[in-house]
């Protein structure tokens, strides 16, 4: 079987690592990485846990699939109750971390209480140990990264690390694997800084057994046909990457700029995936490759190189090197939500915020809040230490991003999340956010179920939690109209629950471009024991999404906190197709908790919670 | 009349030589629809996935009755996605 039925549990205070079984009643129930977890953690921390206290625990989980050779199975995610949103936060990280800890001999790792001193766990095949990390504390991701694989004498070590951001307590501080791969969202790097814990070195050799290793090896060869033959996954997510949405987004009038107030922004074809393509004055291009993480045959990733002469790498050559380029919603909130239009600029940002791990959604989503509150003089330069909030302005963005990922002056602010800042300033209603969550690279005004989505979304605005837009936009399963409302609430739910089991599984949700749960469930049937088909998985994902819920409404969540900002549902987009429309949250709320079997005030009812069996 | 005609991805290379972010402003006859103004690009209908006329969709059904009028976005992308 695919899991391997063993966890590591790590008592960062007593400074102990213990082996214990893996609950296979549970892993039946919830399949592993995202909903296993989540049923660990759940079970296991008061959900009203301040997030940086020591009674918060810090899960970082597989799933089954995680190191067999299915498409895409190197993921793993780190599940907590984030800093940023006090929810539960499930991050999701490719590379070859994830499946490094699989062959190290581990479905999941948990990490409890807080060291007395800096830290990190050192795992090698099944042996692991806490050692001493005070000469990596005050180090970046990639300092730390190549100092913990020199200090062992082994390149092939995979490091999963905090940076200054993540020390310093900045809320959306990421988890950085393998240079450039993040946990991203909801500041799960910020609760393993809390924790004393500087990175995790992993290095696992053991294997992964599957159940029927021919029917596995037959479903498995038949996704990797499918994703191959398929478009999206075979041709434009190589090609171009997540990042020719850019001018997609933008041409449907959904391309949220400068902190919301417009929903069009004029320089997106600057910063798009066919300006990365694009032969520079230097006669090369930003993007120099694309690249793959642990057994990926879409390989969507970019590896960018900043002109030489840019402003920003001109006097430093450390930053002159190919290193992880923009991915659509990076570009999206160090550009368009900042109304910057410099791609250099945006690629040097994006550079620092993996060096330092901070996720580049939250943060350029929030200097977008911090650029409308200096235009109204509500922040001057007094508090900036000098330098101008201007939207637009390259420097403003990258100076902010290096003071940021050290928590430094201004940056310490910033490093708040919007929600916080926008309170802290007296203008509550310019975060734009959910459950103090930053939102991603749509505008829910223009794109209908997003806004469902977003308010719905148990870590707070996400789009990975039902990405709406591949049917709304992209047309993929079937084609719906963006501007309406009829038909979000089930579109919502379904992919709230197929995009739930795909996260518990190992595998990366972009194969959902080429594949549905029809093509999944036979890989995870030739791996698990336990009969998975399709109704399975979904049923899954059901359990999943109400587990999140019960586990926020234990945190202190209610149906209130299940709301967009005022400026999505009463100021109108002013331009495109959407010009005029509102989001009309009202109108689709209502019928999802219908749908999900929850009361009109969004509690899971007795008969949902029995026949889900939580 | 005129038209601004936008490709983009792989079908950047269907638009006339020196344009520049990936438009180009075109003539057209008065009632000319979206699917013929597309192959007077020589670009290939099952490379046109998605196609936006000023940001809206057109579906595939309506593609050779739908005429444009002047000054309108023709937008168009090969199957692509992200995320
Ligand atoms: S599709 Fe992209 S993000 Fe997903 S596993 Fe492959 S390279 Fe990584």
């Amino acid at each position: 079987m695919a899991w391997t039925g063993k966890i590591l549990r790590v008592d960062l205070a007593k400074g102990t690592c213990k082996d214990e079984p893996l609950r296979m009643d549970w892993a039946k129930q919830y399949l592993g990485q995202r909903g296993l977890g989540t049923k660990y953690l759940a079970e296991e921390i008061d959900p009203k846990v301040d997030p940086l206290a020591p009674g918060n625990k810090l899960i970082m989980a597989t799933g089954p699939l995680t190191g067999t050779n299915a498409s895409t199975a190197g993921r793993y995610s780190v599940i907590t109750k984030g800093a940023l949103t006090g929810a539960i936060a499930c991050s999701n990280s490719g590379g070859f971390f994830g499946n490094e800890m699989k062959n190290a001999g581990y479905d999941m790792i948990i990490f409890e209480g807080r060291a007395p001193k800096p830290v990190y766990l050192y795992l090698n095949n099944g042996d692991a140990k806490l050692v001493d990390a005070a000469g990596f504390w005050g180090k970046s991701v990639w300092d730390t990264e190549e100092g913990i694989k020199a200090k062992h004498q082994d390149p092939l070590i995979r490091v999963a690390s905090i940076g200054v951001a993540g020390e310093k307590g900045v809320l959306f501080a990421c988890i950085v694997n393998d240079m450039h791969r993040a946990a991203g969202r909801s500041g799960v790097g910020a609760v393993m800084g809390s924790k004393n814990l500087k990175a995790v070195a992993l290095r696992g050799t053991l294997g992964v057994k599957v159940r029927d290793a021919k029917a596995f090896m037959a479903a498995v060869a038949k996704g990797k046909q499918a994703l191959a033959a398929n478009a999206v996954t075979g041709q434009g997510l190589p090609k171009y990457g997540t990042q020719v949405l850019m001018n997609v987004i933008n041409e449907v009038g959904a391309l949220p700029t400068r902190n919301h107030r417009d929903s069009q922004f004029e320089g997106a074809n600057k910063i798009s995936a066919e300006a990365m393509a694009a032969k520079r004055p230097d006669g090369k291009s930003n993007l120099v490759t694309n690249a793959a993480c642990f057994a990926c045959t879409i390989a969507c990733g970019r590896v960018s190189q900043i002109d030489r002469t840019h402003y920003t790498v001109a006097e430093r050559p450390k930053y002159q090197v190919a290193s992880g380029g923009l991915e659509y919603e990076a570009a999206w909130a160090l550009g368009a939500a900042t109304g910057v239009g410099d791609l250099d600029a945006l690629t040097f940002a994006n550079f620092v915020c993996n060096e330092q791990g901070i996720d580049p959604i939250s943060f350029g989503a929030t200097l977008g809040a911090a650029m409308e509150l200096y235009e109204m003089g509500a922040i001057t330069s007094k508090d900036t230490g000098g330098i101008e909030l201007k939207f637009g302005d390259p420097k403003a963005l990258t100076e902010m991003t290096e003071l940021t990922g050290r928590g430094e002056g201004f940056g310490a602010i910033l490093g708040l999340g919007s929600k916080r800042m926008c309170e802290k300033y007296g203008k509550p209603e310019l975060s734009m956010a959910v459950k103090g969550q930053e939102f991603p690279a749509y505008d829910a005004r223009g794109i209908q179920g997003m806004g469902l989505t977003y308010a719905t979304s148990n870590r707070g605005a996400c789009h990975l939690r039902s990405y709406t837009v591949s049917s709304e936009i992209l047309g993929v399963p079937v084609k719906t109209d963006p501007l309406v409302t009829e038909g979000k609430a089930a579109l919502v739910k379904a992919f709230q629950d197929a995009t739930a089991a795909v996260d518990s599984a190992g595998i990366c949700v972009f194969t959902t471009f080429a594949w549905t749960l029809d093509d999944i469930a036979p890989q995870i049937d030739g791996a698990c024991e336990g009969n998975w088909t399709t109704a399975k998985l979904l049923e899954v994902g059901e359990r999943v999404w109400n587990l999140e819920r019960q586990f926020n409404m234990r945190a202190g969540f209610t149906a209130k906190d299940d709301m967009l900002p005022a400026r999505l549902l009463k100021d109108a987009a002013k331009t495109g197709p959407a010009k005029g429309l509102v989001n009309q949250l009202g109108k689709m709320l209502p019928e999802y908790y219908q749908l999900r079997g929850w009361t009109p005030d969004g509690v899971p009812s007795n008969e949902t919670l029995k026949r889900l069996a939580l | 009349m005129k038209v601004v005609v936008k490709l983009y991805a792989m079908l950047e290379k269907y638009l006339p030589p020196g344009a520049a972010d990936n438009q180009a402003a075109t003539e057209i006859a008065p009632g000319d629809s979206v699917g013929r103004v597309l192959a007077g690009f020589g670009l290939p209908p099952e490379m046109c996935h998605l196609v936006l006329v000023n940001g809206v969709f057109v579906p595939p059904s309506e593609r050779m009755t739908r005429t444009l009028k002047e000054g309108n976005h023709l937008a168009v992308w090969p199957p692509v996605a992200g995320g």
